[in-house]
Formats: structure tokens, sequence, C-alpha cells
């Protein structure tokens, strides 16, 4: 199945080459969970501290261990930052 | 002890200038910066006071940690009561200026008065002298700057100042400090200027040697440094990225309001990001930012030095801007671009660097301009109110020319220097001013995120962040993550960061320390500098004393809780689309309650019993 994977900051290095600056349409396996996406594009669970799937949050641990993800869903990831 | 324990009182109606000792039992209940300038400002000026007239005071003010090795301790604070809302005023600014002031033996400076013609503050350690300033007025800020280093041959001299807008009323000018560092919200640069007073010029030589207890001190401010440079956030992310990168993940979440927050979620925030601001650019190969920067003792280093590309319609004939200059962060980025609905990067770090030269709070300017494009697409304004300027959302060329208006003292200048709230009321269209107490918004939408909405909503000073980031909570799992739109939990949560806050901006600390820090790190550090006890439990409630004796100052001025509210469209009008579809914010359910949890009455006043309890 498709899914987008958007990348920020210094986790844009783990994106696949292409155009779009932070974002990528990708293949994944049918019914991949969120924290094997996680690892499959090598972040480390200290360095995926924000993690939306369609603009809402899933939690590290258990919650992103049990996420199914479905075709076209959108999957955004940012290390720790902040601002204000 | 690290206060001084002096005050320099400078009467501009007499031109004298004198010394007195601090007053130390309030220091040991108010510590330093906001809380001890707002006890002095509470205590001398009548609440009801006109801000721009003779019988307010403008206050600048370090705190007991300014000036020390303590990481990030370099700030200071402009306290007096605002002319943009009537209410107390304290805008914090880093850069040089605030340590420079300690340097020079003083803890803080009271202006009262007014003078009969421009002057500026000349400060060399114990010589103090007001000379004038006729020269520099009708300046910008930089120039005046220039003036002082060319006069007074001396590079490290540190100034602040103000620019053209505050001496033409601009209601929410800025002091600006070392050219691109800003006191900035409130309008305490109009305060300034309605006291002829065009800058403060410091030069200390005496450095910090009042420590209480020196080896402790060393102990604790090293722990505290280590801390931050393990930390994610305070270590690698903000020194890297700065603190635009929040313009996507705001985006992100749904929170990210636009076009004067008529809509949620901008198109071009990636445009206009901290990442876009890393990229290089077609004309010349160099990224907008060109390298990262600290303010005085800082150890996170999240500032931002950027150029336009100079190729770019807003300068390329304009080389004075071509070089490097203080860049956009994350408010700034937000207010000069998303609501406006600009999203071209070169136009908002050229009309960021025209607010840093001349002296205005970007936050209540772009604001403001977004105000004036909805009513200007409403058709309750047309280009003969803005001199010809078609000023629609998403215009970078309409922004770049009212903005040079605006600096300049051109014919729509007087509508925008008012504010939005004024602005709109003039046009007939109060529904329209993104305010509260007739502030701005910063950059986060009170309907994606309910905590963010009561912190404004009771936020001292107006429309603000930084009275209490529950972002940091909220959005970015500082301390823990809580949820976006529960209200549950969130009246006991906004009233923590405020306090917490209130205290870390008494102490001459920056408030980024506390991604990183909590309470526990940072009491040693004041407990090791100051006499007296500042335990965890001393320094939590001192942060609630000076909470409630701001809240003081404004029943005084003639607040209620009335005034404790959000404009209508963030309560009504749901967001149309994205993560956060169908939110409003849910003030009605989070007041009440945090009402309570203050210890006020239903009512919003604070009774007997709570300021006994607070020695209030």
């Amino acid at each position: 199945m498709n899914i987008n994977i958007e990348f920020y900051a210094s986790l844009m290095k783990y994106l696949p080459p292409g155009k779009s600056r932070f974002r990528r349409e990708v293949s994944v396996e049918d019914d991949i969970t969120l924290s094997r996406l996680i690892t499959q594009f090598h972040i480390s669970e200290a360095e995926a501290h924000l993690v939306l799937v369609n603009g809402h949050f899933v939690n590290c641990g258990e919650d992103r261990d049990q996420r199914k993800l479905v075709e076209g869903d959108t999957i955004s990831i940012w290390p720790p930052v902040a601002g204000g | 002890m690290s206060w001084t324990r002096k005050i320099l009182r400078v009467n501009l109606s007499k031109g004298s200038c004198t010394s007195e000792p601090l007053n130390m039992e309030w220091a040991k209940l108010y510590l330093g910066q906001r809380g001890l300038a707002s006890k002095y400002l509470s205590e001398e000026v009548d609440p009801a006071c006109d801000p721009l007239g003779p019988d307010n005071k403008l206050i600048m003010a370090t705190g007991p940690l300014t000036g020390t090795m303590a990481s990030t301790a370099g700030r200071y604070s402009v306290i007096t009561k605002g002319p943009l809302t009537g209410a107390i005023a304290c805008s914090n600014s880093g850069g040089f200026f605030g340590a420079e002031l300690k340097f020079a033996g003083w803890d803080m400076i009271i202006f009262e008065g007014k003078s009969d013609k421009p002057v500026y503050l000349l400060i060399q350690d114990d010589n103090v002298e007001l000379k004038s300033a006729e020269h520099m007025w009708g300046k910008t800020a930089w120039e005046a700057d220039d003036i002082i280093h060319a006069t007074h041959q001396d590079p490290q001299m540190r100034v602040a100042c103000i620019g053209r807008t505050a001496e033409n009323g601009c209601l929410y000018a800025a002091v600006m400090n070392d050219k691109h560092r800003a006191a900035g919200r409130s309008g305490v640069g109009t305060v300034m200027a309605s006291k002829n007073l065009k800058a403060v010029a410091v030069r200390g030589t005496q450095g910090i040697g009042n420590v209480d207890d020196a080896e402790a001190f060393m102990s604790a401010t090293g722990d505290g440094k280590a801390v931050l440079a393990e930390n994610a956030v305070t270590g690698q992310g903000l020194p890297a990225y700065g603190t635009q990168v929040l313009m996507n993940v705001i985006n992100g979440v749904g929170g990210l309001p636009a076009r004067n927050m008529r809509d949620v979620g901008f198109e071009g925030a990636e445009n206009i990001s901290a990442e876009a601001m890393a990229e290089p650019r077609k004309s010349d190969g160099k990224p907008n930012l060109t390298t990262n920067g600290a303010c005085f003792g800082c150890t996170i280093a999240c500032g931002r030095i950027s150029t336009v590309d100079p190729t770019h319609f807003s300068v390329k004939d304009k080389p004075q801007y071509q070089g490097n200059s203080g860049g956009l962060e994350y408010e700034a980025a937000w207010a000069l671009g998303a609501d406006t609905g600009v999203d071209d990067l070169d136009a908002l770090t050229y009309v960021n660097f025209l607010c840093n030269e001349d002296g205005m709070d970007p936050i209540s300017y772009g604001a403001t301009v977004a105000a004036a494009m909805e009513l200007f697409e409403e058709g309750v304004i047309g280009t003969k109110e803005t001199g010809g300027v078609e000023l629609r959302f998403g215009s970078a060329e309409a922004f770049v020319a009212i903005t040079e208006q605006m600096c300049n003292g051109g014919e729509f200048s007087a509508d925008l220097g008012m504010g939005s709230k004024r602005l709109t009321e003039k046009y007939g269209k109060p529904e329209l001013s993104m305010s509260v107490k007739g502030q701005e918004f910063p950059a986060y939408d009170p309907r994606g995120i309910q905590g963010i909405g009561l912190n404004y909503a009771t936020s001292n000073r107006g429309a603000c962040h930084l009275r209490g980031y529950t972002i940091a909570s909220e959005v970015l799992g500082i301390p823990v993550k809580t949820e976006l739109n529960d209200t549950d939990g969130k009246p006991e949560l906004v009233k923590a960061f405020q306090d917490a806050t209130a205290l870390v901006d008494s102490a001459g600390l920056c408030i980024f320390t506390t991604f990183a820090w909590g309470m526990d790190n940072i009491a040693p550090q004041i407990d090791a500098a100051c006499e007296g006890d500042w335990s965890v439990e001393n320094c939590l409630e001192t942060g609630e004393r000076i909470w409630n004796m701001e809240r003081l100052f404004n029943e005084a001025a003639g607040f209620t809780a009335d005034d404790d509210k959000l404009p209508r469209r963030l309560l009504e009008e749901a967001i149309k689309d994205g993560p956060t579809k169908g939110q409003v914010n849910r003030l009605g359910e989070m007041l009440p309650k945090y009402y309570e949890v203050r210890g006020w009455t239903a009512d919003g006043k604070i009774p007997e019993e709570t300021r006994q309890r607070l020695s209030l």
C-alpha cells in the first residue's frame, strides 16, 4: 500500500530521494505498524519525538507498536524541538 | 546576594539622577526584574493613570542572576503601564544590555516625569547624566545606536533605544537593545517616547562580585549548563533550527492560525519555516540563515542571523539591507507571514529587519496588518485609507509597501499604529480584532489548542504566549504531553506555567531554559546567588505572588473578569478543516476552575484570604 511520510528538521536526512521538501509517497507492506515504519527508516525512538498520523499525535511505546497504518495515511515526524 | 542593592532614579521633569538603596524586604518577596519592578510600579504609580502621561513610570530592571555565569543570565525587562492595553506591561529582552547595566552597578532604573526636550541617559558605572538627544529624534533605533557609539567611541557600550514608530505614537512600539533584541510587547517603547527619552547607553566595568555562596553557585550553574547541553531541545534543536522549527509543527497539528485567524492551517507554512531558512537560494547559493547567535552568557544560542536575497524586490536597490541582521523568529514569522497570508520568506525577513530598525513589536504589527487586510477584503477600507496600497491577504508587495509607509510615518501609519482593537473599532468592525485586553495574539490558535486559550484570556498583559507557554506540554510534550483538545486539567496547567514563568522572568534567566530545566534546576542557582530562602517551594510561591500582584494592578486600573475573554471568532467559528476541524475554544469550561485553583472568587477577584496567604 502507499502512504505519505513527512520528516522534518534533522530527520530530513532520512527521506528517500525526491523533489518535495519534506514529503514522499512510499510503498510499504500492508498493515505495517507505526513503530515498524519508523524503524524501517532508521529513525531512533529518541529522534521520533513528535509523531503524527494524519495530524493526530501518537505516543511512543505501545501506541505506536499497535497503530496499524492504512492506505493514504500521512505520517509526520519531528525530533525533539521547541520554540516560542 | 547578587543584587547590587542600588536603584537609579531618573526624574526626567527635573533632569535629576539619584542613587537609592534597593528595598530588600521587597526583593525577598519579589526577587527582581519583572516581580520586583512590578512591585515598585504598583507602589509608585496610580494604576488608573494615563499610560502616556507624565504620571506613568518606566522601569528597566535586571534580575539577581543577570550578568552572572548562570546560563542565559543576560535578561532585563521594561516594566510600565502599557498604552496598548492599559494593563501592567512587562517586556523581557536578551542581548547584552541587561548584563552591562548590572556591571555598571545598578539593579534597575526608574524613569519618572517627562523631559522638556529629547534626552538620552548615559551611564558609565556610577557616572550618570542626561544628555541632549535632539540630534537623534526622528532617527531609527539603528541610527540612534550608531550615533551613540560614534559619539562615545566605546564598542562595549550597550544601547537600548526607540525608533521612529515610538516617536510617532505607535501603541506597540518596542524598546530595542543591541539593535536586534527587543523588549517588544505592549508598547513599552511608546511610553519611553512619551517621556522624550530616546535612549539609554550603558557601560559597566564593575562585574558581579557579590554572589552569596560562590562555591554553591559554581556547582549549581555548572549542573544547569550540563542539563541544557544534554537535553535534545536546548542542546541540539534550538541552536540548529531556532524557534522557527515550530512553523511546520503547529501547522501539522492544526493549531496555526492564518489570515487574521479567519482560517486555521496555512498552505504556505513550509515556505517560511526553519527548514526553508536553511535552504540555499537560487541567486547566490546562500541560505537565508547565516548562523545562529547567542545572547549574553547563553549556552543555547537559538538566535537567527539572516540575510535577504539581494535580488529580491524588497532590497535589490537597498544595499543597506543586504547584509546580515536579526532574522525571523517563530512568533514574528507567524504574525508577519501566516497571519497576513504572505509566504515570501525574503519579504518577511525584510519586514522583520524594519520592525527591528524602527522598533515595533512584529506580533502586534503583523496581526494589525492582518486585521487591516480583512477590513480591506471586506470593502470596509480601500486604497483611499491605505495610501494607495492594495492591502490584500497574501500580497508580499503590499506588505512591504505598507511597512515602509508605517516606518516613514505615511498615510496609513496612524491607523496601523493604533493596534487592531482601536483600528477595527474605528471602522465599525470590532469583531475583527484578534486580541485580548487590546493586545494581539501570537502564533497558536486557541480553537485547536485549548489551554493556550485560557492562558491568553487570563494573561495580565493581554494575549501573550510568554505568560504561560502551555504549548510546551500540549504540543511539544514538555515536561509531559497533554491532549490539545482536552479542557480537563488545563486550569491547573495554565496556573503552573504562569507562576513558574513569573519567577523565571524575575531571576534574570531566559524562559527557554525551561524546555530542559525544572524548578529543581533553577531554585538552587537562585538560592546560591541570593541571600534568603529560595527553595523550590518558595520560588513557586514567589511566582504566584507576582502573578497576583500584577492582577491587583490591573484590577485597580479598571479590569474585571469581563476582560478575561477571547474574541467571538475563537469561541463560535469552528475550524473548517484539518486535524482540528470542528473545534472552537471552550473557555467557559476552564475559566471558573481556573479562578478556583487560583483561590479567587467566582468573578475573578482576589479575596483577602488569598492576599494574606501570598503576603500581598
